[in-house]
């Protein structure tokens, strides 16, 4: 029971990290329906950007948390700014080019973005300093840190303050109206140039907190570490329904979650050696407590993206994405 | 009918293309290998192009039909399993292989469009790849992440592909000959898409691609025809997969990472989508940019500067990245659109 | 096409311009000599840029300091003076890459090469070499099979899989008595082929293993994998792969409040562990390949250090040795043909940074030894040597080897072994 418990936080906390990725795609696509594919870079811009501030202040006797905030608000800015800029440079010219274009843009820009942080931060994997006193709490038997309750409670603040923008504020009303239609919006006197560069710089800065958190969880940031995290976070907006706020929180602590139980137990559960004895063949690798294991943990990737095949084919705009008809 | 003119021009081509190796062996050998990758990326761009550019279905997950391909050819030629079956039955068998597993993507994903239909791609390759890097245990049947080694190489009658022969004073060495074959398959290939483009089913294609509903009403079996697309894309890329393990003489899952379907994708795009030779154009330029890069960044940094500033390898990487950027930037549909219809795919057209 | 030409020679201009505030100092170029003399082309192979090209970067600088201190010390060969030049290549640990760098290598002519690092892309290149009749020292591919394809002219001055796995296996096994142990790997040619040794080796020993756990070797997550393995109670635990993956592995079983002893082999058996893993990290066990380099390459890691401002971070060792092997071999021979030299390179019986190296009838570095470290005050600090399935500890293994010729610099080095230097070693993902 408490390993059950432990794996649903272990869960929960990669999903938030995932989801607060996934908030920063899922922004940019409801808007103009473009992948950013560099989005996991900035993520990792964040990251680095992060890990210099406080590394640099981490000797200077401040305490702990306020050296992380500056980590943190030195992230942020810088990634804004990387997003405006990726906006301006990568998509915007593209803007009525066909759809593909730009997919090949944001390559381009994954790659340049990741290798001027290969000649800024060096190759080494980088050590993310952990300054701050992480306590692990016991809960009914499983292990939760500071850390961990942290992330969890961020990305959980974070969603209900970009929903709270997003639907009830007045340039929320723009950016839903962009989303509706660009040009009707702009119709309506909503400046839709300003609008989707906003979703990039609020998506940057999401990701900033996002890397941070990476940061701080896994102790570790390397230049090519936004690649995989971002075709996760991807994973798990188009989950939820890409576009969807809710749905790209829901797809992360969903995906997330998936991974963790996966792993834990279908290596278990397809143990030929516990099954009842199929072949002599097969009860004679199961002696001396030898097993036989389907599918272990070496499929974790596997299970996650069978799951989002599997809801994609039964629900072919996501878990909350909305029923889009054959645009025509 | 083709005019005396454009015969003279076709012979010419015709000429160099026998030429060329030749040449690019006087500037050294790895220049023919690299030139044979290139061609073998030309294969894989045009399997892609029916999926992409003839049928509009986004597929990033390509990568899994060569190495399925490949995978093939290794089982079945190398010391693994002790099996050696000559090429010419191999490559068949490794393009039909592809081709059910490219029914077996496509079928359940009919009903899903753009960016979903993407990801799910995107979700295929990687799961066969985690396939071959793990079926070593229980049962060893990829060898895992070591990779399958010592696979023939083509063989037919004495001619061995692997080792240099010379005949009439003119050395034929491994590189060589392989290009030769390539060359030939890659004829064939082109040969089939302009047919392809022109018949019935490459109509469907378009039609798909340009308005769903609207092809469903005037009587094309979507289904079928979608399916056909992913099946004939795959086969394609599973010949091409076979043919790049002859070449290896080793294969490994590496070889098939996500990086190789968007590498793939973007030469495709950059080409032109659709357009035969914009993606031949695309896919020559994707292969041998990084080459030319690899030869002149460190002279030129030299000569700029009289030092190194930069490692020239990341160098590379960074002119590659910022030419996709730009190209796009100033040909955004791609260096040679295809000249029929430029509004597919396009967002605007509402 | 006139556009993208121009798109593309601005995109050059750009990127120089652009990549000129770069912080990395790349090494200066090989010294000029006012009379050229007769230049040998030495290749050196590793991955540059991508995951792991911090090791590839590593191996490069081996292979350069070798080459600049031949060059400063003047070579004489067939009575000419000679100068080394290396050509450094970037793989990115990509088998097809890794091919047509290895063609590129064959064309300009190169007399020997270094390398390749991974595994993965060195057996392939090897038949290259192998067809062009050219010597290759790989001083990182542990895979075993490297050296099984009856090709003359490989050789690695690593120890195999085969080697380091039961070595550190035995070392658990004795010292731990474990009656569970747990496997982990990252599924990478190397990560896989040490856990299979390693896992064979304890099950001989009568030791029980839980069914294999592997992450890949991006994996940062563990949190999963270790949870499962907490509720079976294993007393112990190895991990094959690399330390930006083992590091996250170590502190995560910490927060788990595991308390199993972790084993690692090389490619997370460094100081790095410690900095990735913080205080977790105390007590780690981990083994290396070769003797440690406190006790044999003092000179080589001051000369590294001078030169590139940094501390070597695993195989450069490795490929510091390989170069002087075959530099070495063509001084013997006098030639630096490739067929000349190539008996005195597989005849080579050489004090380098990592050791005493001779190769046997395959290629491989003859009576190998390997050394267990532990990770204690942040360091890793060498706690036995095994030698021919013998161990002992650094003191009765300076004794032992006392006659030979690194003697005084292992003893000296030995007696002060607990402040230890900082030892060369980090991550390694050899495919």
């Amino acid at each position: 029971m408490e390993i059950l418990l432990q794996q649903i936080i272990n869960g929960l906390t990669t999903g938030s990290v995932y989801a607060v990725v996934a908030l920063g795609y899922t922004m940019v696509y409801g808007v103009i329906q473009l992948i950013n594919f560099a989005h996991g870079e900035v993520v990792m811009i964040g990251a680095m950007v992060a890990f210099s501030v406080i590394t640099a202040l981490a000797g200077s006797g401040l305490p702990p948390l306020l050296i992380v905030l500056a980590g943190v608000l030195a992230a942020i800015p810088s990634c804004m700014l990387m997003g405006y800029l990726l906006e301006r440079v990568a998509y915007r010219p593209l803007r009525h080019a066909p759809r593909l274009a730009p997919l090949i843009t944001a390559i381009g820009m994954s790659i340049i973005l990741q290798h001027l942080a290969l000649l800024a931060w060096g190759r080494n994997p980088l050590a993310f300093p952990q300054i701050i006193d992480n306590r692990v709490f016991s809960v009914g038997g499983a292990a939760i840190s500071t850390v961990q309750i942290a992330i969890i409670l961020l990305s959980l603040v974070m969603m209900a303050g970009l929903s709270g923008f997003v639907y009830r504020t007045r340039f929320g009303i723009a950016i839903r109206a962009t989303a509706e239609n660009v040009h009707v919006a702009g119709l309506m006197g909503v400046n839709a140039n300003r609008v989707i560069a906003a979703t990039f710089v609020i998506g940057a800065a999401l990701g900033a907190v996002a890397g941070v958190m990476y940061g701080s969880y896994y102790g570790i940031a390397h230049y090519t570490m936004g690649f995989n995290l971002g075709l996760k976070a991807f994973s798990a907006a188009v989950l939820g329904g890409i576009g969807n706020i809710a749905g790209a929180m829901l797809g992360g602590i969903l995906l997330g979650l998936v991974e963790a139980l996966g792993t834990g137990y279908v290596g278990e559960l397809t143990d030929l050696c516990d099954w009842p004895p199929a072949h002599d063949w097969l009860t004679a690798q199961c002696a001396d407590g030898g097993n036989f294991v389907l599918f272990g943990s070496n499929y974790q990737d596997v299970f996650a993206f069978l799951m989002l095949i599997l809801v994609l084919v039964f629900r072919p705009s996501g878990l909350l994405g909305e029923r889009v008809s054959e645009r025509a | 009918m083709k005019t005396s003119r454009e015969r003279i021009g076709l012979a010419l081509v015709a000429i160099a293309l026998i030429a060329l190796p030749f040449v690019l062996a006087a500037a050294g050998t790895a220049w023919v290998r690299i030139t044979n990758f290139a061609v073998l990326f030309v294969l894989l761009s045009l399997g892609l192009n029916i999926v992409v550019g003839f049928a509009g279905l986004l597929d990033l997950g390509y990568v899994a039909f060569f190495a399925v391909g490949a995978y093939v050819y290794a089982l079945l030629a190398s010391p693994h399993f002790g099996l050696h079956l000559p090429f010419w039955l191999i490559l068949p068998i490794g393009a039909t292989v592809a081709c059910i597993a490219g029914v077996m993507l496509g079928a359940p994903t009919l009903r899903l469009r753009g960016d979903y239909l993407a990801i799910v791609t995107l979700g295929f390759g990687e799961i066969v790849r985690i396939f071959m890097n793990n079926l070593s245990a229980p049962i060893n049947l990829t060898n895992g992440p070591k990779g399958i080694n010592r696979i023939d190489p083509f063989q037919i009658g004495a001619l061995n592909f692997s080792a240099s022969d010379t005949i009439g004073g003119l050395v034929f060495s491994g590189p060589i000959k392989y290009y030769y074959f390539l060359l030939l398959v890659l004829l064939a290939v082109i040969v089939i898409n302009r047919r392809l483009q022109d018949s019935r089913i490459g109509r469907a294609w378009v039609a798909i691609r340009e308005d769903e509903i609207a092809a469903k009403a005037s009587g094309i079996n979507t289904r079928n025809i979608k399916l056909l697309a992913f099946a004939m894309g795959a086969s394609f890329g599973g010949v091409a997969g076979g043919m790049f393990a002859a070449i290896q003489g080793f294969v490994s899952p590496e070889s098939f990472v996500l990086n190789e379907s968007i590498m793939v994708l973007a030469m495709v795009v950059l080409g032109g989508m659709g357009n035969i030779w914009g993606v031949i154009a695309g896919a020559l330029l994707l292969s041998f940019v990084p080459e030319l890069l690899r030869y002149t960044v460190e002279p030129a940094q030299r000569a700029l500067f009289g030092k190194l500033l930069v490692d020239p390898e990341v160098l590379r990487m960074l002119v590659f990245g910022l030419a996709l950027v730009l190209t796009m930037r100033f040909r955004p549909a791609g260096l040679w659109p295809e000249t029929r219809h430029r509004r597919e795919m396009d967002e605007n057209r509402a | 096409m006139n556009l993208p030409t121009k798109a593309l020679s601005l995109s050059v201009i750009a990127a120089i311009a652009l990549a000129g505030c770069g912080k990395e100092q790349p090494p200066p170029p090989p010294p000029v000599q006012a009379a050229p003399p007769m230049v040998i082309k030495i290749g050196s192979v590793a991955p540059l840029t991508g995951g792991i090209a911090h090791l590839g970067k590593d191996n490069e600088n081996g292979a350069r300091l070798a080459v600049d201190e031949a060059n400063a010390a003047g070579t004489m060969l067939g009575g000419k003076k000679v100068s080394f030049e290396l050509l450094s290549e970037d793989d990115q640990s990509d088998p097809k890459v890794g091919n047509t760098v290895a063609q590129k290598l064959v064309d300009a002519k190169v007399a020997g090469v270094v390398g390749h690092l991974n595994s993965g892309t060195t057996i392939p290149a090897s038949a290259i070499y192998n067809q062009a009749g050219l010597p290759m020292v790989s001083g990182s591919a542990t895979n075993p099979a490297l050296t099984e394809q009856g090709f003359k002219g490989v050789f690695r001055v690593v120890g195999r899989d085969d080697q380091q796995g039961p070595a550190v296996a035995n070392y658990l096994a004795g010292q731990t008595r474990p009656k569970t142990v747990a496997v982990i790997d990252d599924a990478t040619a190397y990560g896989e082929g040490l856990a299979n040794e390693v896992e064979k080796t304890l099950k001989a020993a009568g030791v029980k293993v839980l069914p294999r756990e592997k992450g890949t070797d991006k994996t940062v997550d563990w949190k999963a994998v270790l949870t499962k393995i907490k509720g079976k109670n294993p007393d112990a635990v190895f991990y094959g792969g690399m330390d930006a993956t083992g590091g996250p592995l170590l502190k995560q079983a910490r927060e788990l409040k595991m308390t199993a002893v972790f084993a690692f082999g090389d490619g997370a058996c460094t100081d790095k562990m410690a900095e990735l893993a913080g205080p977790a990290a105390e007590g780690l066990l981990c083994s290396q390949a070769g003797i440690p380099v406190q006790a044999a390459g003092r000179k080589f890691l001051d000369a590294y250090k001078a030169k590139f401002k940094i501390d070597p971070i695993l195989y450069s060792p490795f490929t510091y040795d390989s170069t002087n092997l075959l530099i070495n071999a063509m001084k013997k021979a006098d030639s630096s043909d490739p067929a000349k030299y190539l008996p005195a390179l597989a005849a080579s019986d050489y004090n380098g940074a990592s050791g005493n190296i001779r190769f046997d009838e395959k290629g491989d570095r003859k009576d190998a030894e390997m050394t267990i470290f532990t990770l204690k005050e942040g360091k890793i600090t060498p706690v036995a040597i095994l030698k021919s399935g013998k161990s002992m500890t650094l003191d009765e293994y300076a004794r032992a080897s006392a006659p030979a010729a690194p003697a005084p610099a292992a003893a000296a080095v030995a007696a002060s072994a607990p402040a230890a230097v900082p030892v060369p070693a980090a991550p390694a993902v050899k495919n």
